[in-house]
């Protein structure tokens, strides 16, 4: 068994243009800032991507959106992004808004090996449209679809050599339902270490998941909304 | 007077009981968070991935890996914990968390809420209000009564595309506490100084008034 890579360029090198592309993260928070830097340097593009949001104009997803290398999100919200605007009102990319929670499970069922799953958030609204739906106690459900990636793309914290992984904070958001979603799972990771210096009863996401894993350098995380109070 | 944001969010937080798990929306909701009372211990679920949400942090000690779901810089208090997004949904599905507070822009006579997405309009996205007005046991709305234009956002029906169907339980706007009923709004408190022919005439939905109402305390 051997999952590690020297770095996100080794770790990107089979991504193709054209492909889907799941990456962790919820806004800047946890976003797998290494392996974004490496698909600006190979230039692939057409890619579809599925992340709760796209980055702001000069980071995050709005890195590859800079280099016109997004054909289409799939995101919750994308409101913090003026080239992500420009490009959705001038055609030149599409975009898919699902309600958070589905992205989120319709991620889990991918890694849970369930074909679709019926969800509350949507019924009544244009989210709903041309969706199966079905009434289940009293109340209506939509069929919703798990999603399929070529690759998932997520960030953690602390890794082992195995792929087992454990997030911090925040920053877990959405990247263990993407890592166990992708057909290829890719993390990078701020601690790499070896097998047994992580505690079994606290790893996050198992090992079996994880495909090519990398310890990750000059992360910058930076922060959107730096509010603080007073001493 | 009409309430200020900081008011509204005071009149909210006399909503919150002992033990309640509740989500607070982005803008006056999250103003809620300053006002709840004395004695009443509450659990703040933010959608990103933690119950148990603190305040602000002190400046130096601000963390890139602790947000809230308005991406604010956050901390945490004892016995919070973090749970992955599919989790957080998880329990907002299965109506775990007591109350929802959220903004609108315009909110129907029987419970429909449109938040999201102005036709014509850059779309930003829904991000987790459609979810969370799904499925939350209590949905209380906050909000300005009339828009920018003095039109009133308490409406026979929604004129922009809708957040969710028949879910809004209560609404506090700067002229009243409503209940939103079978016959539409119901008026139960009005601001101080506001009078009840300025509420009928800035409500456009079905309004009733409540035997019993009154001026709203803090």
């Amino acid at each position: 068994m051997n999952k590690v890579v020297a770095n996100a360029d080794e770790a990107i090198k089979d991504i193709e243009s054209g492909m889907t592309l799941m990456l962790g993260g919820f806004g800047l928070c946890g976003i797998p800032e290494n392996c974004i830097a490496a698909l600006v340097r190979k230039g692939v593009n057409n890619l579809t991507c599925i992340s709760n949001n796209a980055g702001v104009d000069d980071f995050g997803i709005g890195l590859l959106l800079q280099q016109k290398q997004v054909k289409k999100m799939i995101s919750s919200y994308v409101g913090e992004n003026a080239e992500f605007e420009r490009q959705l009102l001038s055609g030149e990319l599409e975009v898919e808004l699902v309600p958070q929670g589905t992205l989120a499970t319709r991620c889990m069922a991918s890694g849970y090996g369930m074909p679709a799953v019926y969800l509350l958030a949507g019924v009544g609204t244009e989210v709903a449209e041309g969706k199966e739906v079905r009434n289940f106690n009293g109340k209506d459900y939509l069929l919703e679809y798990a999603f399929d990636s070529d690759y998932a793309i997520v960030k953690a914290w602390k890794g082992d050599t195995m792929g087992n992984l454990v997030f911090k904070d925040t920053a877990r958001n959405f990247n263990p339902m993407m890592a166990m979603a992708g057909k290829i799972t890719i993390a990078e990771v701020e601690e790499l270490v070896e097998p047994g210096q992580l505690n079994p009863n606290e790893i996050h996401t198992p090992g079996i998941y994880v495909h090519r894993i990398f310890k990750g350098t000059n992360y910058e995380k930076r922060i959107e909304q730096r509010t603080i109070r007073k001493r | 007077m009409s309430l200020t944001k900081e008011q509204i969010a005071q009149r909210i937080a006399k909503e919150l009981q002992d033990g309640f798990y509740v989500n607070l929306g982005i803008g006056i909701p999250t103003l809620v968070a300053n006002y709840i009372p004395q004695g009443v211990n509450v659990v703040l679920q933010s959608e990103n991935g933690l119950l148990g949400m603190g305040p602000f942090p002190f400046e130096g000690e601000e963390d890139a890996d602790l947000i809230n779901a308005g991406k604010q810089t956050i901390t945490t208090l004892p016995g919070s914990a973090f749970f992955d997004s599919a989790m957080s949904f998880g329990m907002i599905r299965a109506g775990k968390v007591d109350l929802t507070v959220l903004g609108a822009m315009e909110v129907a006579d029987n419970g429909d809420i449109a938040n999201w997405k102005i036709p014509g309009k850059m779309v930003k996205g829904m991000g987790g209000a459609m979810d969370l007005v799904a499925a939350a046991k209590n949905i209380i709305v906050a909000m300005q009564h009339t828009n920018p234009k003095g039109e009133s956002k308490l409406l026979p029906a929604c004129t922009l595309p809708l957040t969710g169907v028949k879910c809004v339980k209560k609404i506090v706007t700067d002229l009243g506490v409503f209940d939103v009923t079978p016959d539409g709004f119901r008026c139960i408190e009005y601001a101080p100084g506001v009078t009840i022919e300025e509420i009928k005439a800035k409500t456009a939905g079905r309004l009733t008034i409540a035997e019993d109402v009154k001026e709203i305390t803090f």
